[in-house]
């Protein structure tokens, strides 16, 4: 464990994991420790395999791209929602600790179902180009779009749905049906769409009240987690801003 | 027992999954897509770089058409893709990118007047066209002609996936989250759909179907380190394997990705050359002009990787912790640039590596990146010989890559094939052979043989440990499968895992006993499954002793259109075989557009076939007398090789750019 590397000692890593499977009558939430031995660049992608691989092959958790761009392996790493994959080791304490991000449906260990959430939530905002005049035709050149637009929409567009802003929200602690500022951004990024042809009127209806815009108790711990660093802060402010006038228009 | 009926099962959620289901959900027809994971979290996000399509709108890109879009996909298959299927292909790509833009990807878009871009390590003025500002904007990219990569920064995929799947939501496409296909079902040579595990709580359930299709991506996995998302392990092209009727083309196409960063095996896209990078060695020195005197960096995926490993292989790779590696410098393109079109780039390089690629060089060796091959089907995306089973996207071979894959043609292809095989699925379903006549007790009968297999991985005793087999697997495809392959090598592969796939037989899944979600019983399933897909990739690569595209044998340096010129066609008829079989489907020169010829790459080592030089003639003459009377490039393409009539009357039609404005030129 003395090997150095970029200045950094490996160490034996005490890693506490926050259990439970949901489908073993007998099981009850614990939190059980493994001891690992760190490695050069070792991320917590790595490390949870090595468990898995080598300790405990019943531990459950979920990875897809493992490169920080699918969005589904976040969890608490010491408390803090944030994508395991890209965390490096050697960035956290000797003593780590990893629990499943609160709110969404455990499916066991450190394996949660952010799916079925943002799915709904997909849903009830209806996160889609609404254009239905216009008969597509894809033989012609395509609409015309601003540059410095089509940068802004994507910059928005980079939300994936990770469920971090979620698990760091206090409002939804409170209000389950808060649409969260997952839902507040794709919002913000139609409403920035000219393709999209509701109007306030139409967004009013779907984020104009508690469970919208209106609830946010702008504590703004989505804008701390965000792994993509999105600018939620000025668009929740901006969505509100534009939501009042339109309430107020009636 | 559980069984859900839908006229279309998709297996798969990724954007060729998806843009199936859309399609047929058009034409009225019921679709149930079933995923591995949230739609959104499929590999196809993975894509940074961009899209081809040949729209012909930037200043680096006028000029461009299908044709040119066409010859640069066929030297890049180097000759070995169906060339009608690469005509389909680049036809449809404009309109596909034309829906997706309406969808709401964000394509970054052309602006107008002067720019500065970094070609062959100068800086150059480009200057705009004021009539294609606003319009969908390319970067270059490997082994293409004209600036054809369209791309949202470098998260094009990201946002493809994205509007596909949202598109998918407006739809009202059904889709089961977390449900594993783990058989096929099918009776009398025809495919009834699949039965499915759930990952959440262990129940199969019985999806029966029309039309059956798998979009369930490459086997990348079966190595120990691909750029590849860890769920794309082959699945899709064992089930179909294991039917012992459905063929699988090509498998030991595999494609090596030029700079993947050391050693996760992370991917930095080729929009990183394509926007002007360049690679270095040791000494900081630029050694692909040297090799590549003409595409330099941007030279075929095929070639920059091999020459990269010689490069190494001569001393002059950086000495690391983890094995040789090169440079990957994008410093040259300034902070400003990655900042706004490789900004994933950059988080990759700080989140794994703690460098700003702004200021430093990116450490980067080539990685496996693509299955070329898949599940043979023909142009209409169905299998040649499982009736009712369709394919598409990186799970099918139809076969538009040949044995190397241009980069900006796989996202690309996902969004075509799935909009082309989605109407050739409708056609089918509109008709009354489609109806399904499986009996229940056939459909109960492959219940009890999946439950049984499941229940002997848990209950075996003694038996072999599945992630010692794995392991072992992906260290032989590495060392012995690799970017570079012998005879030796590849026998002491096969052999090695013919006996591991043995062994497979009487894994044990320890300790770890649920039904329920239990990683380890996946990964017992899984591993016997990958070692069949790891077989057909190295028995295919043993023998065809010839070197073509991705495929590169040292012991047989030629590309040998004389013997060659064929597809690998791999099954496994016999349950209890330990090897799969092999037979070969010849590629007609006779009909080619583009017959066999240089590639341009190094000197020519092709031993040639006859007949080609006769087509080349034939297509030589065709070409000179159409020319001579007038003749427009869409009457002499029709002449040399049709293939309109096969496409849906739909997309048919031509595509419109600004020096070819519609309506103005008569077929």
């Amino acid at each position: 464990m003395s090997e150095k590397k970029d200045g950094h000692q490996l160490r034996k890593l005490q890693v506490d994991i926050l259990r439970f499977d949901p489908h073993d009558p007998d099981d009850f939430p614990h939190i059980e420790t493994f001891e690992i031995e760190e490695a050069h660049g070792m991320t917590l992608f790595v490390l949870l395999n090595e468990i898995r691989e080598h300790h405990d092959n019943s531990l459950k958790f979920d990875f897809v791209c493992r490169a920080g761009i699918c969005g589904s392996c976040s969890m608490l790493v010491n408390g803090k929602p944030t994508l395991a994959c890209r965390t490096l080791t050697k960035k956290l304490d000797q003593h780590i600790t990893l629990a499943p991000l609160p709110l969404f449906e455990l499916i066991g260990d450190l394996s949660i179902n952010t799916g079925t959430w943002m799915r709904g939530l997909n849903e009830r905002l209806e996160t889609w180009i609404h254009d239905k005049e216009q008969e597509l035709n894809v033989d012609a050149l395509e609409e015309r779009m601003e540059p410095d637009l089509a940068d802004e929409i994507y910059e928005l567009d980079r939300c994936i749905e990770c469920g971090c802003c979620v698990a760091g929200c206090g409002t939804i602690q409170m209000r389950p049906d808060f649409v969260g500022a997952v839902g507040l951004n794709k919002i913000a990024r139609y409403h920035l769409d000219p393709r999209d042809k509701r109007d306030n009127k139409d967004y009013y209806e779907l984020v104009g009240d508690e469970n919208g815009v209106f609830g946010c108790m702008t504590l703004l711990g989505c804008e701390d987690v965000c792994p993509k660093d999105l600018p939620l802060q000025s668009k929740i402010a901006y969505l509100r801003r534009m939501m009042l006038r339109t309430g107020l228009k009636g | 027992m559980k069984i859900i009926y839908t006229d279309v099962l998709i297996i798969g959620g990724g954007l060729a999954g998806l843009r199936v289901a859309t399609g047929v959900k058009e034409r009225g027809h019921d679709a149930v897509i079933l995923t591995l994971v949230p739609p959104k979290r499929s590999h196809s996000a993975a894509a940074q770089g961009g899209m081809q399509a040949s729209l012909a709108n930037c200043a680096m890109g006028e000029g461009d058409d299908e044709d040119v879009h066409f010859a640069d996909t066929i030297k890049g298959s180097d000759w070995g893709a169906d060339q009608e299927v690469a005509r389909m292909f680049t036809h449809c790509a404009p309109k596909a990118i034309r829906e997706l833009a309406a969808w709401g990807v964000p394509w970054s878009r052309v602006d107008r007047g002067d720019h500065t871009a970094i070609i062959n390590a100068k800086k150059v003025t480009i200057t705009e066209r004021d009539e294609a500002h606003g319009l969908i904007t390319a970067r270059d990219f490997g082994g293409t002609k004209k600036w054809r990569t369209c791309y949202t920064s470098d998260g094009t995929g990201h946002s493809m996936l994205y509007a596909m799947d949202n598109k998918a939501h407006d739809d009202k496409v059904e889709i089961h989250e977390r449900m594993e296909a783990i058989a096929l079902l099918h009776e009398n040579g025809r495919c009834y759909g699949a039965i499915a595990r759930n990952l959440m709580d262990g129940e199969l359930v019985a999806y029966v179907s029309k039309a059956t299709t798998i979009a369930t991506g490459g086997y990348g996995r079966i190595y120990e380190v691909s750029t590849n998302a860890i769920i794309c392990q082959g699945m899709g092209q064992a089930i179909a394997l294991e039917t012992g009727i459905a063929t699988l083309g090509n498998m030991e196409a595999i494609q090596f990705h030029p700079t993947a960063i050391v050693p996760v095996g992370i991917l930095t896209t080729e929009g990183c050359r394509g926007d002007g990078g360049l690679l270095l060695d040791k000494d900081g020195y630029r050694f692909m002009p040297d090799y590549e005197p003409d595409k330099k960096e941007l030279a075929s995926r095929d070639v920059v990787s091999r020459r990269m490993t010689e490069h190494i292989r001569k001393g002059k790779g950086v000495k690391s912790h983890y094995g040789d590696h090169l440079w990957l410098d994008i410093t040259i393109l300034g902070r400003e640039h990655i900042e706004k079109n490789l900004r994933e780039v950059k988080e990759i390089c700080e989140n794994f590596l703690g460098i700003d690629p702004a200021e430093e060089w990116i450490p980067v060796r080539p990685t496996q990146h693509y299955s070329m091959g898949g599940i043979r089907t023909t142009y209409r995306g169905e299998s040649q010989t499982l009736k009712g089973l369709y394919s598409c996207g990186e799970a099918a071979c139809w076969d538009m890559h040949g044995f190397n894959r241009l980069g900006g043609n796989s996202v690309s292809e996902t969004v075509v094939s799935g909009m082309l095989v989605a109407e050739y699925i409708a056609d089918f379903c509109d008709t009354p052979e489609s109806s399904v006549n499986i009996h229940s007790s056939t459909i109960e009968k492959f219940l009890k043989i999946e439950e049984e297999k499941i229940e002997a991985l848990l209950t075996v005793e003694n038996g072999e440990d599945a992630y010692v087999l794995r392991r072992a697997m992906e260290k032989i495809m590495m060392e012995k499968v690799g970017i570079f392959r012998n005879g030796k090598d590849l026998q002491e592969a096969v052999d090695e895992l013919e006996a591991l796939y043995k062994r497979s037989k009487n894994i044990e899944v320890f300790r770890s006993k649920s039904r329920a979600a239990n990683p380890a019983l996946v990964n017992a399933y899984r591993t016997q499954r990958m070692l069949k897909v790891a077989l057909t990739v190295a028995y295919g690569a043993l023998l065809r002793t010839e070197s073509r595209g991705a495929h590169a044998r040292e012991d047989y340096p030629e590309r040998d259109d004389a013997n060659w010129l064929k597809r690998t066609i791999t099954s496994w008829p016999d349950k209890e075989q330990t090897m799969p079989t092999v037979t070969y489907e010849e590629i007609p020169i006779g009909k080619m557009e583009l017959p066999p010829g240089f590639r341009g790459y190094g000197k020519d080592m092709t031993l040639h076939n006859t007949e080609s030089k006769v087509r080349q003639e034939t297509v030589a003459a065709i070409r000179k007398k159409l020319e001579e009377g007038g003749a427009s490039r869409f009457e002499i393409q029709n002449a040399l090789m049709p293939f309109k009539h096969k496409l849906p009357s739909k997309y048919q039609n031509r595509n419109e750019r600004l020096n070819e404005p519609l309506g103005e030129e008569h077929e």
